[in-house]
């Protein structure tokens, strides 16, 4: 496992900021970053350490399958191939001169982007680790944990103990193999991406916006009786104020999920950017004595998006758990009342 | 806006990927890692309540043993009085009974020197009696060869006689 890593890190540390695109002596850093937080056809190391992906297109029910090397010439830049164009990231049909047309019905891009490249890689991490890890609990059942294991078991027991039964109660089980997937998933994806080279995955919106649907689908297929009756019969709210408080209340359904994507989606692509509008500051001033500034703050930067890394899987768990939580929580609010009136 | 506009591929790719993550995980990762680690758990908890459960066994052991202990002690007690007493009236008893022998013994030795004593006087005044008669004879045989002296000694006897 530990080789893995070697190999991985020593992989992916050539120089990710190689590509700054310089047009004309001119460095434009808002292009750049934006190059580098979205995804992309080809995986790009450095100039000549290109990794070509796989496209995927369905066109009308044909699949076409093909290397996005045909998309580029040798000076790396796009021309059309096949009836197909990219155009601002995105595959488009092509005209004869190599224009969108303006008919893109029924064309589907499914393409192994750079992204989907990276989520795959994680995967493999994700599996290796945590077989690895099933398998030592297997052969050393009661056992005190060794190597790997007693690294993760107690974040393991973390989510378990804080993050679930804390939030959920006691039907926190079977929440526990979603919870643990989205931790680790968010929290492994956050930290390829701080590697050098590495693709803004989880700062993707389609990537948070999964997570989180999955997270609502979770909450409105396990909400109770008593769930379903706070959102359609707010105890303590005359009948009067219903027709303003369900909207109120199913709108609220999507807002805590929608926060969810955001806010991963948000404070993942931010950290990129700070990240890359530092070291841009060199280009700028076009000077070497800016160099050890930068370095010096996008270190500092690197190191707080460590912590954000696994603060915002830690905050995607726990907000999930929350909301798992009150789904399925039970009916006990009027005893509350109760006894805070006998309080008073 | 190219950034907050979610590409199909993607959204495609993350949730069959996700979903498959999920499931193999699920079964192959999460299941058996929770099972080992609620067992651990409960063997732990078994353990220290078993070790808890020993310890009260052990305490009650212990005063078992200190009552058994103090019991001895008392038995060891009384046995010990009991043959201290015994003793004493042993030591007692034969201290009285020399004592009666002694005085026995002191009375009959008396008695037996007392018997002596008495043949030894009685024999001392036989002696002496053959002693004085043998001397008087030969007193007198010397005395009465002198006519004088007879009537002296005569005279001596008779202002005797008278006197008494």
């Amino acid at each position: 496992m530990k080789r893995l890593f070697v190999l991985l890190f020593s992989f992916l540390t050539i120089s990710a900021f190689a590509e700054a695109p310089v047009e004309g002596g001119k460095f434009n850093a808002g292009e750049m970053i934006t190059h580098h937080i979205a995804d992309d056809y080809n995986w790009h190391f450095a100039d000549g350490a290109t990794v070509y992906l796989p496209v995927i297109l369905i066109d009308n029910g044909t699949v076409n399958t093909f290397s996005s090397h045909h998309f580029y010439d040798e000076n790396h830049e796009t021309v059309p191939y096949n009836g197909y164009v990219i155009e601002h990231g995105h595959i488009y049909r092509a005209n004869a001169e190599g224009e969108p047309v303006a008919d893109q019905s029924g064309l589907y891009d499914l393409s192994i982007t750079k992204n989907v490249a990276s989520m795959f890689i994680s995967v493999l991490l994700l599996f290796g680790i945590f077989f690895t890890i099933a398998g030592r609990y297997k052969k050393n059942p009661g056992k005190a944990p060794s190597g790997i294991q007693s690294f993760f078991e107690p974040i393991i027991i973390f989510v378990r103990d804080d993050i679930a039964k804390a939030n959920i109660g006691p039907k926190y089980e079977r929440y526990m193999p979603f919870l643990l997937t989205v931790f680790f998933f968010i929290w492994f994806n956050n930290l390829l991406g701080l590697m050098p080279g590495g693709a803004n995955l989880t700062g993707n919106i389609a990537v948070t916006l999964v997570l989180a649907s999955l997270t609502l689908l979770i909450t409105v297929f396990s909400g109770n009786k008593n769930y379903w009756k706070h959102i359609f019969a707010t105890p303590g709210v005359p009948g009067w104020l219903a027709p303003i408080m369900i909207p109120v209340e199913l709108i609220g359904i999507l807002t805590k999920p929608f926060s969810l994507m955001v806010r991963l989606f948000a404070n993942i692509t931010a950290g990129h950017i700070i990240i890359l509008s530092l070291f841009s500051l060199i280009f700028i001033f076009q000077s070497v004595a800016v160099g050890p500034l930068s370095v010096a703050f996008a270190t500092f930067m690197n190191f707080l998006e460590l912590f954000v890394a696994l603060l915002q899987a830690y905050i995607f768990t726990l907000l999930s758990a929350m909301y798992f939580g009150g789904a399925v929580e039970e009916h006990h609010h009027e005893e509350e009342h109760a006894h805070g009136e006998a309080h008073h | 806006m190219e950034l907050v506009t979610p590409g199909v591929g993607l959204v495609f790719w993350q949730v069959v990927t996700f979903l498959i993550v999920l499931f193999l995980l699920a079964k192959f990762a999460w299941t058996p890692i929770m099972k080992a680690l609620s067992d651990r758990e409960a063997s732990i908890e078994n353990a220290l309540s078993a070790a808890e459960r020993a310890k009260l066994e052990i305490q009650g052991l212990k005063a078992e043993n200190e009552k058994l202990l103090a019991e001895a002690r008392l038995e060891r007690d009384k046995i010990l009085k009991e043959a201290t007493e015994a003793g004493n009236s042993i030591v007692e008893t034969a201290k009285q009974k020399a004592n009666e022998e002694g005085a026995r013994m002191i009375a009959q030795a008396r008695e037996a020197i007392e018997t002596e004593k008495r043949a030894a006087v009685a024999d001392m005044k036989n002696t002496a009696a053959v002693l004085a008669v043998d001397i008087a004879e030969r007193i007198l045989r010397k005395e009465l060869n002198d006519k004088q002296a007879q009537q002296a000694l005569a005279q001596e006897y008779i202002k005797e006689v008278t006197l008494n």
